[in-house]
């Protein structure tokens, strides 16, 4: 038996919408197996992870928390993934906007100002679209592959911060650990509610999940991303400029991941530390996909992927299973959102293998 | 003279890994496929070679079930992509996402314990002849793979039958399909080649170089292996010279921080990299012997039309 690809005349507008569930439905079955496997009963497991933490308050603040850094990096990734850019590293805009937007409070300790958090969180934003504009450049100046020059930039950030917190910027009073001293109240975004750890990034992470919405599907800016994305020859015959788009792209999704970054080494740590990263930027590429790629489904999906790690906590707490199991969860997903975007475009038809017939 | 002498096994040590997995890639661009999962690859190749070596005692079988581990995990990537037409740089990404984490959790209980090291072979009489016996006769059994894999590849992708079909099925895979090319099973034993070469470059981290399971103990070598692709223009000779001169850079920074120099030693760890960032856009600037030698179809998909 074999496969066999057919291209549908029209691509299924229904399935366009259903595939992301079917993904996530194919992951939970994928994970009950996993579950099996580990010797743990499938059903709690599963109820533990996806459905407990839905119920408890201080965990749905927590995934709100979590979910704050994922969106906004996410619909970064969105445009620059629909214009044909692949940044894969945002985890290094993140912590290079983290670290940038941080300045302020780090060489100014005691000043208190109500211009102080937009100074910190515009700063931020300079910080990733800089970092952003590395590849981009290299990318539309030499021609060199984005992908791995955005990847290599990852390394050397996380070197820098660590250097940064454990070197020049540590707290002398932090017992040795590495670590700045905490920000000043006027430099710490406040919280939602108050007694929660959720902060105003999720404020952001909506607005610029909507703004970006806006602009992908009712601006003529969002017209050249979808025709350089799809058509690059296309783009060029309407006058659009493919370079100018990677450098565009680059700093918007490295201004979002840089906000991310300040958002919550302000919101949440207070401080900048060596803990900041949690991979929050490999995650978003996955958030990015589930949500495929509209800035409102990532919203969505970057809900589910917090839940993924909130989840992950208590069933680690509660059934004693690794938290490694987080990250398998979030690879099978992406695996499966992939190959459901197949059946958009493709009818797949089984063909049984011929018997052979003895002559 | 004894100390350059290990000095160079240690950077044989440190460019083994990267040439092998950069090989096996090699061969899968070749044959048009991009596959950016290496680093997963490399790694659950890491804790299989480990885990195995661990169990039966023997770090070959090890080495073994690496090499099938990697060529099995690689499986998935290729039937995403050449038979459900996934988008490669995605499911590449998706592949390296996966692998980090089963990694991280088959080899949970494996942290800290001692591994089981795979000694060199010392050939007698000729590894005691002075300075080169060592070199040249006294190293692992995967070292000796590795460079005979990078003239093995060379001499199959430009001497065979087989070898112009791949290249063929790499630059145009309408024009081989056309031929009556089998596209899609050239590329799968691609991807599969690619898969095993990686596997066992990570077998080589936790079997020989560090030798112990580290969780995420690749740290990025699988990229800097797909960059030695490019660095070598998709030629495999040209590979020797890349991973070793990485594996160099590589000691030189432990070296340097062993002497305390006054540099940050977070510095001397991004070296590696941004030595790769350098590199690339050196490569990258010679535009012409890029475009002549970068496979055609590269990342491409292909729908054959049945």
């Amino acid at each position: 038996m074999r496969l066999e690809l057919q291209k549908r005349p029209q691509s299924s507008k229904a399935l366009a919408y259903l595939s992301p569930f079917i993904a996530l439905g194919l992951t939970l079955v994928a994970g009950a197996i996993m579950f099996t496997l580990l010797g743990k009963n499938p059903a709690t497991a599963l109820y533990t992870y996806f459905v407990e933490p839905l119920f408890d308050p201080w965990a749905r603040d927590q995934i709100i928390l979590k979910a704050t850094p994922l969106i906004l990096i996410a619909v970064g990734l969105a445009v620059c993934f629909r214009s044909g850019n692949w940044n894969i590293g945002a985890e290094g805009q993140y912590l290079f906007g983290g670290m940038v937007g941080a300045m302020i409070p780090i060489y100014f300790n005691d000043w208190q100002s109500p211009l102080l958090l937009p100074m910190m969180m515009l700063m931020g934003m300079i910080g990733g679209a800089l970092y952003g504009y590395i590849p981009a450049i290299l990318k539309s100046r030499f021609g060199t592959n984005e992908i791995l020059t955005s990847l290599m930039l990852v390394y050397v950030a996380q070197q820098l911060v660590d250097w940064l917190v454990r070197v020049p910027w540590r707290n002398p009073q932090g017992m040795g650990f590495p670590g700045t001293k905490s920000f000043n109240e006027s430099a710490v975004l406040p919280d939602l509610m108050a007694g929660g750890d959720a902060h105003y990034g999720a404020v952001f992470a909506i607005l610029a999940a909507v703004l970006m919405w806006f602009m992908l599907s009712k601006t003529l800016k969002g017209f050249e991303v979808t025709v350089l994305g799809q058509s690059p020859r296309a783009g060029r015959f309407a006058g659009f400029s493919a370079r100018q788009m990677t450098v565009f792209a680059f700093c918007l999704s490295g201004a979002l991941a840089g906000l991310a970054g300040i958002a919550e080494v302000s919101g949440s740590v207070e401080k900048l530390d060596d803990k900041l990263s949690l991979g929050y930027g490999f995650s978003a590429i996955i958030v990015a996909f589930l949500g495929r790629l509209n800035p409102l489904g990532i919203i969505a999906a970057g809900f589910i992927l917090a839940l993924s790690y909130i989840g992950g906590e208590s069933a680690q707490i509660m059934l004693g299973i690794s938290d490694r199991a987080t990250r398998v969860f979030q690879g099978m997903l992406l695996f499966f959102v992939l190959a459901c975007d197949t059946f958009i475009h493709y009818r797949v038809r089984f063909i049984p293998t011929p018997n052979k017939v003895n002559a | 003279m004894e100390v350059w002498v290990s000095i160079i096994i240690s950077v044989c040590a440190a460019s083994t890994p990267l040439l092998l997995a950069a090989t096996g890639e090699l061969v899968v661009e070749r044959s048009g496929v991009l596959n950016l999962g290496v680093e997963g690859m490399m790694i659950i190749g890491a804790v299989t070679g480990f885990s195995v070596a661990q169990v039966t005692g023997n770090p070959y079988l090890g080495a073994l079930a690496a090499v099938a581990a990697g060529a099995f995990f690689s499986l998935l990537f290729a039937f995403l992509t050449l038979t459900l037409v996934a988008n490669q740089v995605a499911t590449g990404l998706a592949l390296t996402i996966l692998g980090l984490g089963l990694s991280g959790m088959i080899g949970e209980g494996f942290v800290g314990q001692p591994g089981i090291k795979m000694q060199a072979l010392e050939i007698p009489l000729l590894s005691d002849i002075p300075v080169f016996g060592k070199l040249l006769f006294g190293q692992d059994l995967i070292f000796y793979l590795s460079i005979a894999l990078v003239f093995g590849v060379s001499w199959f992708l430009f001497r065979t039958r087989a070898g112009l079909m791949l290249r063929s099925v790499g630059d145009s895979h309408t024009s081989a399909h056309a031929l009556g090319i089998n596209v899609i099973r050239i590329r799968y034993l691609a991807v599969l080649f690619g898969g095993a070469c990686s596997g066992l470059a990570g077998a080589y981290l936790s079997l020989v170089y560090v030798p112990q399971w580290v969780e995420g103990m690749t740290a990025g070598r699988g990229w800097i292996a797909l960059a030695l692709v490019v660095f070598a223009s998709w030629r495999p000779a040209r590979l020797l010279v890349g991973a070793y001169l990485f594996g160099a850079v590589t000691i030189a920074q432990f070296h340097a921080q062993a002497t305390g120099i006054a540099i940050p030693a977070q510095f001397l760890t991004s070296l590696p990299y941004i030595a790769t960032i350098v590199v690339l856009v050196l490569i990258a600037r010679n535009r012409r012997a890029t475009i002549i030698n970068t496979p055609a179809s590269l990342g491409k998909p292909f729908v054959p039309d049945h």
